[in-house]
């Protein structure tokens, strides 16, 4: 079944349960091409349940998937079927090994091998070298592709698994709360990785707290809360001041205005 | 710019502590050298570390696979007494080394083999499961043997026994060139080879290494497998070397093997180390006893000395990579 939409990801009304408790209430929720989405929310909304179930790590209880206009069977799809449909979700926590050189963590899993599983590790070196340097314009001092990862910054971290994912041709990345424990500095640095996803054309959903940093990049931004969507704008449509205070009356939930006015007031 | 790093990344961290321990090793020959200059200023001696150190070493080697995926195995020298059996056995009922050689190989792979799904499906910890088929294996052993020994004379003028045991040139015993051989062979696997790869990544962090493909569950049966199949070929050699057999041979070689790969800088929390650490901490391990012995002390000394030295690797080991984060 195709859907004719231009768009690279679709989900339609989409449901997920556990046990009683419902978590996604019918979420509409699209990215398309070449875009960075921004998805908003407070603790507990929904977002990461979302993102769970487009990377393939739970199916929804209920709801169609499109990805290119295709429809994607929800029993089937799993974390390994969305990396082929090239959606790629970078964990804060897991993404790396720590103890290992940078070119290993590249290429684990995708080495560069002979007919006998050995690794051409020059090549691989090289093309990390590459991967650092092109893909997403890495400028960590004293960094090389041997270098391990213990000795990179959070933000560099973030970098490395980016750079990945573009090298394995994910189109679509998926960044859950990549900034949540940096310091500004990193920040910036996460921030121009995902100008670089942009620039070379893929799509990118993410997912933080920090709006003035989702609003420096994304070109369009999507509410979630209490399971559904809110509301959607794209950048034109919306200054960084309506967004914060969208979001402080959806964390303040019925209470919201009064929060806001006070916001205001301030 | 490239080159530079390279070479501080090297003494920041896996460089130093090779460095680390062949400098520990160079200490105790000098100190040995001094204290005991007629057996240690004489080939001789050399030759003997030559013919008994690789018993130990071919198992550590495996073992350091094993640790480096942040398991332990404590039944390998379990595997190593009934192999053995297996071995001598088959050698005596058949005549046939071919056919022994075989049967012993397998069996240590079966007992590899045990252990990985133990381990990798049925989840149970490592230290808990290869403790249960220590005991297993040793008391399989000593049952089927009715606790006896076996001794194979005969095997001394066959082909395998001077393939295995012999002296190179008439002097350099062949179980070294062998344990050499495998050492090389296996460091090559654990750094240029898919293998070696995933057992790193499944020691540094076993999810990372699940969400970036690696087949941690089939890794983790080879890697135990390994084990199992080089602890059979320690034992082929040593009842060689032997030309018996009894169910005990085992057990004397289990903390000392582990000793060896610790002293070669492989870290307990997996994840790193290197075959030519685990090579010299074998050398280090084996010549401690005879060091002391010829050095006068007694005896006595051996296992309070070897204890030290563990303790001093492993503290370097500590906190170099402490340091390096």
């Amino acid at each position: 079944m195709m859907n004719n939409s231009k768009n690279l990801v679709e989900m339609k009304n989409i449901h997920k349960c556990f046990g009683k408790v419902v978590a996604l209430k019918g979420v509409d929720f699209q990215v398309g091409n070449n875009e960075i989405v921004g998805l908003i929310g407070d603790n507990g909304a929904g977002k990461s349940t979302l993102i769970k179930i487009l990377s393939g790590v739970y199916p929804p209880t209920r709801g169609e998937i499109y990805i290119r206009g295709e429809k994607i069977s929800n029993r089937r799809y799993s974390v390994r079927k969305a990396h082929e449909l090239d959606i790629e979700t970078v964990y804060q926590e897991k993404a790396l090994g720590e103890k290992q050189s940078l070119w290993r963590n590249i290429f684990i899993g995708r080495q560069i091998s002979n007919f006998f599983g050995f690794i051409d590790i020059k090549k691989e070196k090289e093309e990390t070298d590459k991967i650092m340097k092109e893909l997403i314009g890495f400028r960590g001092v004293g960094v090389s592709a041997d270098s391990s990862v213990g000795k990179l910054s959070g933000g560099e971290r973030q970098g490395i698994a980016i750079g990945r994912a573009m090298y394995f041709n994910a189109n679509l990345i998926i960044l859950d709360e990549p900034t949540a424990a940096l310091s500004a500095k990193e920040v910036s640095k996460v921030l121009n990785f995902i100008r670089k996803i942009k620039e070379s054309g893929r799509s990118c959903i993410y997912i933080t707290h920090h709006i003035a940093d989702t609003y420096s990049v994304s070109d369009r931004f999507v509410f979630i809360d209490r399971g559904e969507i809110i509301g959607e704008y794209k950048k034109s449509e919306i200054s960084l001041e309506e967004i914060t205070e969208k979001l402080l009356m959806v964390s303040a939930g019925n209470s919201g205005k009064e929060i806001a006015n006070e916001y205001e007031k301030q | 710019m490239n080159m530079r790093n390279n070479k501080i990344s090297l003494l920041g961290s896996k460089g130093f502590r090779t460095y680390a321990v062949v400098l520990v090793y160079i200490v105790l020959m000098g100190i040995f050298m001094i204290t005991a200059p007629r057996a240690f200023l004489d080939y001789k001696i050399y030759m003997a570390f030559l013919s008994t150190i690789p018993f130990s070493l071919v198992m550590a080697l495996g073992l350091t696979f094993v640790i480096i995926a942040g398991e332990i195995d404590l039944s390998f020298t379990s595997v190593m007494a009934f192999s053995g059996f297996i071995f001598t056995y088959i050698f005596i009922h058949t005549g046939s080394t071919i056919l022994a050689f075989i049967a012993s190989l397998t069996a240590g792979l079966v007992a590899g083999f045990i252990n990985g799904i133990i381990i990798a499906k049925v989840k149970v910890p490592s230290i808990i499961a290869t403790l249960g088929t220590q005991f297993f294996w040793a008391g399989l052993a000593v049952v089927i043997s009715s606790g006896r020994s076996l001794i194979i004379n005969e095997i001394r003028p066959s082909f395998m026994y001077r393939i295995f045991v012999g002296r190179i040139g008439g002097i350099v015993p062949a179980q070294a060139a062998w344990a050499f051989g495998l050492a090389i062979i296996l460091g090559f696997i654990l750094n240029k080879h898919r293998f070696g790869e995933s057992a790193m990544f499944i020691g540094d962090n076993r999810d990372t290494a699940k969400m970036m493909g690696v087949n941690v569950d089939k890794t983790l049966i080879q890697i135990f497998m390994l084990s199992g199949v080089l602890a059979a070929f320690a034992s082929v050699l040593l009842a060689c070397e032997m030309v018996t057999w009894w169910a005990t041979q085992g057990p004397g070689f289990l903390l000392i093997t582990i000793a060896a790969v610790f002293i070669g800088g492989t870290s307990i929390y997996g994840g790193e180390g290197t075959i030519f650490g685990t090579v010299v901490g074998a050398f280090i391990i084996g010549s401690i006893t005879a060091g002391i012995v010829a050095s006068g002390v007694g005896g006595f000394w051996t296992q309070l000395v070897v204890g030290l030295v563990l303790l001093i690797a492993v503290f370097i080991n500590t906190f170099v990579s402490r340091r390096g984060r």
